[in-house]
């Protein structure tokens, strides 16, 4: 009899990071002790806390321990498991104080997870996802068998009308009238396709999802396919996702065999299955219409709309793309009604959206929280705050088609609407933290070159335009900007947004715009002051040696790969600027404080 | 899956097994000492009779089994206390598989503390 469940993190993170190893262990140790017929080990999806993996929590006391290592591993079945005495110096605690050590370890009490509300991410972390059984056991297909029997198409399409849904890939659309158009356009043959194309640098709400919960998106799918009159989907996942793949796989196997997916589903007559089509990886398919071309087999390259898939989409069917995300959304739409999904959020922006918080703070990792969270709220409560006593800069949302917005507007509360005022978007949910040490002009340009390297070539703005402003940004970096340089950017950035064929290219320039909307008097001082205020931009930086400070330790000089310092023991050194490469070995390794870079 | 009543039976009979991991809100908390003590002397059949009572009760959503470290009264083990809400909490002491069997039947299901197994009847 299973008295005590150990979840350990399967997701990418914490894979990563070892927990498989964690968990063998665990198995060797659970059979040393005689306890395998009462502890049970489940491989869950993402708990969200990826920066303090691998993660495993014990229930039913909920006792959350993160950093864990094979050697803990004896000691916490030794203590915990054995007897009952939770490993306290394993446990997660930031901003739990209870005298209980027991409750003091529980998951829902921490900062982290206190403000989180998760409803896509309700099953990870929580279900084993190689089980169809743990997921019916949470409602799981109850949404399904609900639609089918007690609802027409119309009343499924209202439902999720009505529950104001927006789509969660980045551009807002309400998913029900995606699905009204599909379902007005007359066929006998239609689709539902789901974008697992994740591609924003930084991102991994998709694939936590598909790790995690990946029954969630199948059942949705069916809900879609039932709504629109379609009986065959297509997932278009990125093969570097190997994890999701395998258990998006083995989901669709198990549904299979339960008949979930099939003919007649629940003695209906509805049909319906999904194919899954890997994609190599270029972020012009995440596109609705580069995707759909990818998974006829043909280059990923985007048309122009309309038509819009709804109306001729994959091989010329009606069809609809929805993200991994909204589709986790539905089935819980449809059990628990329009009502409940609007009691969250904002009223333009119903229900929660999930964030890959990165960069420069403590707790990296996924968050689920109500739209209209402020920013402050999700960087500084959960997401912990900058570390090292840094100073909060700027937060990056939507990544290389989003903006960067500043210190001043972190009480910005976030939804689709308030972060595109704010000069930003929602994009599909990257949430980039920088402090003080960042260099914006140096950010505008990394996401420039992300945009250059993936540009599809297909139309001459995107292909060309973003090329210039890449030049101009590194003529800057470089030292040799000119004031006018600022009014050709945001020219050509102009252009190139209402140019462009697609979002690819009407959104690029997004990180530039946003930029010098809130932090010019960077872009001046490196264009007037050659200054880089941050000490980022290699080309605007001198290494220098305070001849007071130096003791002619011949340090400096040993590690210099260039060659670039000279000096004689004991006596003050010198850099050849000429030579230097500024790779910064020198100060590292400096034991005086010596040397500084300006 | 031909008919939605599958699809409820593989729940119900998934539901005990989850159930172990929703802990929070919970009405009534078995907590079973397992220090070394509590082990030497019987606790572990202690605990197993109350993870499989309360799942065989059916009641496995609403009560929680759970373990602790030594409470103090190492020579009354295998202590186990009952903490129901708004309510004193019960402990009961030197308890055996069988006493647990009587627990869960008078004390969980019944509501009504087994008065005889409790610290209180051994006059400490």
């Amino acid at each position: 009899m299973i008295r005590s469940h150990v979840l350990i993190c399967g997701g990418t993170g914490c894979t990563s990071s070892g927990s498989a190893a964690l968990a063998n262990k665990l198995t060797e140790e659970l059979k040393a002790k005689g306890l395998e017929e009462e502890i049970k080990i489940v491989m869950t999806g993402c708990f969200g806390l990826c920066a303090l993996g691998p993660i495993m929590i014990v229930y039913p006391e909920g006792t959350f321990y993160s950093m864990v290592t094979e050697d803990d591993i004896p000691e916490i079945v030794e203590e915990h498991l054995l007897k009952g005495r939770i490993v306290d110096r394993l446990v997660y605690k930031d901003g739990v104080e209870h005298e209980d050590a027991s409750a003091a370890a529980s998951l829902s009490d921490t900062n982290f997870y206190k403000k989180q509300k998760r409803v896509a991410l309700r099953n990870c972390g929580v279900i084993n996802p190689e089980a169809i059984d743990e997921y019916i056991a949470m409602d799981g297909y109850f949404a399904l068998a609900k639609a089918l029997k007690e609802m027409t198409p119309d009343e499924v399409i209202q439902t999720i009308l009505d529950s104001g849904l927006r789509g969660r890939g980045g551009g807002g659309f309400p998913t029900g009238r995606k699905w009204m158009f599909a379902k007005a356009s007359v066929s006998d043959k239609k689709y539902v396709v789901c974008n697992a194309d994740e591609g924003d640098p930084g991102a991994f709400m998709d694939r936590s999802v598909l790790e995690g919960d990946p029954h969630a998106v199948i059942e949705a799918m069916a809900i879609a396919g039932y709504a629109i009159g379609a009986d065959e989907g297509w997932v278009y996942v990125r093969a570097e996702y190997p994890i999701a793949v395998k258990r998006l796989q083995i989901a669709l196997d198990e549904a299979r065999e339960y008949g979930l997916l099939g003919k007649n589903i629940f003695g209906s007559d509805f049909n319906f299955d999904i194919h899954i089509r890997l994609g190599a990886g270029a972020f012009v398919c995440g596109e609705e219409t580069a995707l759909l071309t990818s998974i006829e087999g043909n280059r990923g390259e985007p048309r122009s709309r309309p038509p819009f898939p709804a109306v001729k989409g994959l091989w010329g069917q009606p069809t609809i793309v929805n993200n991994v995300e909204t589709y986790a959304n539905i089935p819980q739409i449809i059990l628990n009604g329009s009502d409940w999904f609007k009691s969250f959020g904002t009223a333009g922006s119903p229900g929660t959206k999930v964030f890959a918080l990165g960069g420069k703070i403590k707790n990296t990792g996924l968050v689920e929280v109500p739209m209209g969270t402020t920013l402050r709220e999700v960087i500084e409560e959960i997401g912990g705050g900058v570390p090292n006593g840094k100073k909060f800069k700027a937060a990056q949302t939507g990544g290389p088609s989003g903006g960067c917005l500043p210190a001043s507007l972190i009480d910005t509360p976030i939804d689709f609407d308030t972060l595109i005022k704010a000069g930003s978007m929602m994009g599909s949910g990257g949430l980039i933290v920088m402090d003080e040490d960042t260099c914006m002009v140096d950010i505008a340009k990394f996401f420039l070159e992300f945009t250059v390297d993936e540009s599809c070539g297909k139309c001459a703005p995107c292909r060309i335009g973003t090329v210039r402003l890449l030049e101009i940004l590194n003529k800057i970096t470089d030292g040799n900007g000119e004031m006018e340089d600022l009014d050709k950017l945001e020219e050509l950035a102009n252009y190139i947004k209402s140019a462009s064929l697609c979002a690819l290219g009407q959104t690029a320039p997004n990180p530039i715009l946003s930029t010098l909307r809130f932090f010019r008097d960077e872009y001046i001082a490196h264009i007037v002051d050659k200054k880089c205020p941050a000490g980022v931009c290699k080309g605007l930086l001198s290494y220098e040696i305070d001849a007071d400070k130096c003791k002619g330790c011949t340090l400096c000089a040993r590690v210099c790969p260039a060659g670039a310092i000279s000096g004689k023991v004991k006596e003050a050194h010198v850099i050849d600027k000429t030579k230097c490469v500024k790779c910064g070995a020198c100060i590292e390794k400096c034991k005086f404080g010596a040397i500084s870079k300006k | 899956m031909k008919s939605f009543e599958e699809l409820m039976a593989i729940k119900a009979k998934m539901q005990d097994k989850v159930a172990v991991r929703q802990a929070a809100d919970n009405t009534i908390r078995v907590v079973v000492g397992m220090a070394t003590c509590g082990i030497a002397a019987g606790a572990r059949p202690v605990l197993n009779a109350f993870v499989e009572g309360v799942n065989e009760a059916g009641m496995a959503e609403t009560v929680t089994v759970t373990q602790t470290g030594c409470i103090g009264i190492c020579q009354y083990e295998p202590v186990v206390e009952v903490f129901e809400k708004d309510k004193e909490k019960t402990t009961y002491v030197k308890m055996t598989a069988e006493k647990a069997q009587e627990v869960i039947e008078k004390h969980i299901k019944g509501g009504k503390p087994v008065t005889e197994y409790t610290i209180g009847a051994t006059k400490l």
